[in-house]
């Protein structure tokens, strides 16, 4: 991360009364991949907007490649985004889309025209360029659509939800071409999902948000292994929330009594399924037993409080009704607020 | 560390312009542009005209201002040229055409005993450029997120319209408050407004006949209902069905839009009339006497049910076009029968346009003037009251003031109701997303239905055309002496070559001065329309919702209103128009505007924004986008609004009337006329005329605006298929 491509400082945008966006701080360096993750209405889109310039910021400033550009209109930053409906003009062909950004910026028609089928090229859609968008298939609409946004090679390349149009089981392709494109471009890129599985597939960092605020910000890793509060936890995979209590060094809830480096009182604990594990014979009963091709889930009941357990199908399988006992390493129980 | 220069200039522009105003052009009108300098208002200033000197001073100062830094922003700049706004207007108003309005203005400057006419070039080129400035000024603080193109087409579209639109409406309503002499007068007004013959009952509860108000609603109601029943069936025939003479259908139902007014109601008369053709013949055949059945209501109603029928059928025709066919593929894959998908997805999509097309014809129906005053007999509407109290033998403007203001509440009434009815939903369907779908066919008892409503009405207006198409050929078709003859052909359009190209007939003033009025109407008018469409739906900026009111208001303004509003504020300084062309055109342009708004508000509704989001964050800035993207999405309703504007010019009357003068005569004024002096053969034969120059004109607007092309299969028409995508 040695230059800093985008930078927030303080940004505030209010609608009326509501506030989409309160006060966040971020910078997002270049070539980096990062990801605005958040369940709907939490102020991702409207972020990626103030990048845009499709808002522009109630307070705060916006800086891209070091410049402030809060008071610019889209027209006048170098952006190339992606919409969720792709927006293709579906009165143009597919060249006329690709090179529209180029000759709007003052290339001539017949460079702009080489430029536009250098991308698509690019983008596996050669031979296609006569066509209308609405004669290419979903995919290859959301290609053209990534060409036209790349093609004047912008600082930052912004998408917002790509493949909530793509087909279930594209996605997983599509995103790969995705990343894939990022880098050989070596372009900076934000993007919007609330799907956190393609947000911890895609991403360099993440930047979770809640509410018109930034939960945590950090790598996929981090996220998944770190998670600074109960709602990165829980938006983040899937994971255990325990209430309990910390007394003397160690935390209680249940018949779970593991050490840990926090003062005394209430805390919420998180550990993930896959972490636990399952010893017969215990004072927890298994609820629930669930079997899952790659893996069985168990739900655990331990007096008051029920545990979810993910265990891979190597492992001898339990049944619904079996007593058992949790094992958990001290270190992969996290403390958070 | 970019300087930005561009921006600057423009405000440096508008300042420069508004000096040239200043100096450079004849302040006055009446002056010859040549005159330039002799006759600016910095002369005018010098000899006497001392009222202007503030004017001046203050655009110095603003001038002054200009060398500050960031002179744009700064509230010097903004309080020097809202206060040259003020002075502009006073200057105007200050002084009149006989002699100062105040007391004290005739105190300070001698000269104005003797008065000023109204604004020449430079005076209204000043208004322009201070409306510029302005709008600079404010895009510098923010407004329109800074866009100076947006910034400025509102700035300017509020200028407009409060000028040509509020002022005299205005002006209008004050005139209803005042007596013969121009005194404040409650009781006339309240004599006026509470006159029996307004708000009678009697045809509703038994014999007699109802106050002119009440015929006015029962026509409005009845009109713009069975106006938008069979818009929608011609609609539907021609975007749901298989139906082979599509074209034809079309063609046919554009025949009424571009007939004069006055024609079919010349022709109702000849074939319903007492001595009409089918009157006598069915009297002959069941041996009765004939009846003036058709004179009132039923005859009225005939006329404008055909005349706004076409209105309907394109404004429900583009709404039609813009669904979105999957949608209703969505439902039909989802069990729904083609009946129950008409009515859960078509039809709940089609509601915009439906209210827009009712509301569009009850309009029309309470300003409509020509068929009434042709067929009305004794059934008196407020149109009719009106051009009457400013026409007729007794001059009253109060009291057309009166009526008019009534006309005006029972328009905006029903407007209120359409927008309760039409609701907030949002109803965009086609969007960046590219859909490859089929329009559904029409439901088999919905197909009789259209058809059963649309046979009759071809029929009758075969019949009614023949007439027209004949009647001007023949000897005198009303008394069925079908001798051929171009006598009146002659009579209206004779022309010789004789050193050049000599016009004679009667006719060519009023022709030639209708063309060219259309032809610069039509365009400033779309381009008015479109604009206001796309700043209400597309632009976020302070004080939206009442421009968005303002434009809405000035739709629901009745042309007659509009005309005797005109003729109230048009007559004196400093807006001292009438008789010229400029106020014909003017007044097209901001009657005709709210159609083109409709027309593009209901295609932009249907657009998703982020096409044009897309387009920014390409470059593009606000005019670019709305040129190569925007523009060519929402063609059918550029078109819409282009042949509206262009054939209303051609063919209209309820303002017009109010506004043509010997030297600027309309057409249909001149065909008003030739049917009062009963030359129905003569009124007929200018009528086919003109019919036919504004068929070409139609032809070469769709030639030039071309149709949407979005790449969707075009199965309905029969046409090739398109390949089936692949991945």
């Amino acid at each position: 991360m040695a230059e800093t491509a985008i930078e927030f400082v303080d940004v505030v945008k209010r609608y009326g009364d509501a506030t989409a966006v309160d006060r966040i701080n971020f910078s997002i360096g270049k070539g980096e991949l990062v990801t605005f993750l958040g369940p709907s209405g939490c102020g991702k889109t409207t972020s990626l907007r103030l990048i845009a310039g499709l808002e522009l910021p109630s307070e705060g400033q916006v800086k891209i490649a070091g410049r402030d550009v809060s008071r610019d209109p889209a027209s006048e930053r170098n952006v190339g985004m992606v919409f969720q409906s792709y927006a293709l003009f579906p009165h143009m062909s597919v060249l006329d889309n690709v090179s529209y950004g180029p000759t709007i910026r003052g290339v001539s028609k017949a460079d702009a025209r080489d430029q536009a089928r250098a991308i698509l090229d690019q983008v596996g859609l050669g031979g296609l360029e006569a066509r209308l968008p609405s004669e290419l298939s979903g995919g290859q609409q959301q290609r053209v659509a990534v060409a036209r946004a790349i093609v004047q090679q912008p600082d930052v390349l912004l998408f917002d939800e790509p493949l909530s149009n793509v087909d279930a089981k594209l996605r997983r392709k599509v995103r790969a071409e995705i990343r894939d494109l990022q880098q050989r471009f070596g372009l900076t890129a934000v993007y919007v999902t609330h799907d956190q599985e393609e947000a911890l597939a895609v991403s360099d960092r993440i930047v979770v948000m809640k509410m018109g605020q930034i939960a945590q910000i950090g790598t996929p890793s981090e996220l998944y292994e770190q998670p600074s509060s109960a709602f990165v936890a829980d938006f983040i995979g899937d994971a255990n929330l325990i209430e309990g209590r910390v007394a003397a060094g160690t935390f209680s809830a249940a018949h779970l009594s593991l050490p840990v480096d926090a003062a005394d009182g209430a805390h919420t604990a998180t550990i993930r399924p896959e972490r636990i594990t399952l010893a017969a014979g215990g004072a927890a009963i298994i609820s629930s037993a669930s079997y899952l091709g790659s893996r069985m889930e168990y739900v655990v009941q331990d007096e008051d409080l029920e545990f979810l357990v993910s265990r891979p199908i190597s492992e001898p399988r339990l049944a619904a009704g079996d007593a058992v006992d949790l094992q958990i390493d001290p270190a992969d129980l996290i403390l958070v607020q | 560390m970019t300087l930005k220069l561009t921006s600057d200039r423009a405000g440096i522009a508008w300042l420069g312009l508004l000096a040239l105003s200043l100096v450079a052009f004849p302040w006055y009108k009446g002056a010859p542009i040549w005159q330039g300098p002799a006759a600016s208002a910095l002369s005018e200033g010098m000899s006497g005209h001392g009222w202007l000197w503030p004017l001046i001073a203050i655009v110095v100062a603003l001038g002054a201002a200009t060398f500050t830094r960031k002179w744009q922003q700064s509230n010097i700049a903004l309080w020097l040229t809202l206060g040259a706004m003020f002075l502009y207007l006073w200057q105007g108003f200050a002084v009149g055409l006989r002699g100062p309005s105040q007391a004290w203005v005739g105190g300070v400057f001698e000269a104005a005993a003797d008065g000023q006419t109204g604004l020449g070039w430079g005076g209204f080129l000043a208004g322009a450029a201070l409306v510029g400035l302005l709008s600079d000024l404010i895009a510098s603080r923010g407004f329109c997120r800074g866009e100076r193109f947006a910034s400025f087409c509102i700035t300017a579209i509020v200028a407009a319209l409060t000028a040509f639109v509020f002022f005299p409406i205005l002006k209008l309503g004050l005139a209803a408050f005042v007596d013969t002499d121009g005194n404040l007068a409650l009781g006339t007004f309240w004599a006026r407004i509470t006159a029996p013959d307004l708000w009678g009952l009697n045809c509703l509860v038994g014999g007699g006949r109802c106050g002119v108000v009440i015929n006015t609603v029962i026509l409005g109601v009845l009109s713009a209902t069975l106006a938008t029943l069979l818009g929608l069936a011609l609609a539907l025939l021609v975007n749901r069905t298989d139906f082979r003479m599509k074209r034809a259908l079309r063609a046919i139902s554009i025949l009424p839009i571009i007939t004069p007014p006055f024609v079919v109601g010349v022709a109702i008369i000849l074939l319903f009339g007492r001595t009409g053709l089918v009157t006598s013949g069915v009297a002959d055949l069941l041996d009765v006497r004939p009846g003036r059945w058709v004179y009132g209501l039923p005859g009225i109603l005939i006329a404008q049910v055909l005349a706004f029928a076409p209105v309907t059928f394109l404004v429900l025709l583009s709404t039609l076009e813009a669904i979105n066919p999957t949608l209703e593929e969505a439902a039909r894959t989802l069990g729904a029968k083609s009946m129950k998908t008409f009515r859960s997805v078509t039809w709940p999509l089609l509601r915009p346009g439906l209210a827009a097309a009712f509301l569009l014809a009850f309009i029309e129906s309470l300003a409509d003037f020509g068929n009434p005053i042709v067929l009305g007999g004794g059934y008196e509407v407020l149109s009719i009251k009106i051009f009457f109290a400013v026409v007729g033998a007794r001059y009253d403007l109060g009291n057309a003031a009166t009526l008019a203001m009534i006309l005006l509440a029972l328009t905006l009434i029903a407007f209120w109701l359409q927008m309760r009815w039409m609701g907030n939903k949002s109803y965009v369907t086609v969007t960046g997303k590219s859909d490859a779908g089929l329009a559904s066919p029409l439901p088999g008892v919905l197909k009789i239905g259209v058809f059963a409503v649309v046979l009759p009405w071809v029929i009758f207006t075969l019949a009614v055309y023949i007439i027209i198409v004949t009647g001007g050929f023949v000897t005198d078709v009303g008394r069925w002496d079908l001798t051929p003859t171009f006598q009146h052909i002659v009579t209206a359009f004779r022309f010789e070559f004789e050193d050049g190209l000599q016009l004679y007939g009667s006719a060519w003033d009023s022709m030639m001065t209708t063309l060219w009025v259309a032809a610069l109407a039509a365009p400033l008018t779309t381009l008015i329309g479109i604009l206001t469409a796309w700043l209400v739906a597309r632009q976020d900026f302070a004080g939206r919702r009442a421009f968005e009111f303002g434009t809405m208001l000035s739709f629901a303004i009745p042309g007659t209103v509009v005309g005797v509003s005109y003729v109230a504020a048009f007559n004196v300084p400093p807006v001292d128009i009438t008789g010229t062309a400029a106020i014909l055109i003017i007044c097209f342009v901001f009657r005709n505007m709210p159609v083109g708004m409709r027309a593009g508000l209901a295609a932009l509704a249907q657009i998703d924004r982020s096409m044009e989001e897309a387009s920014q964050t390409m470059g593009a800035g606000g005019l670019t986008t709305l040129r190569r993207v925007v523009l060519p999405l929402i063609k059918p309703a550029v078109f819409t609004a282009l042949v509206y504007s262009f054939v209303t010019a051609m063919t209209a009357v309820s303002a017009v009337i109010f506004l043509v003068s010997a030297r600027h005569n309309m057409a249909t004024a001149y065909i008003m006329g030739r049917v009062e002096a009963g030359e129905y053969a003569l009124a007929i034969a200018y009528s086919a005329v003109l019919m036919i120059v504004m068929i070409v004109c139609v032809v070469v607007i769709q030639g030039i605006v071309g149709t949407r092309k979005l790449g969707r299969r075009k199965e309905l028409q029969g046409k090739g298929q398109v390949p089936e995508p692949a991945e």
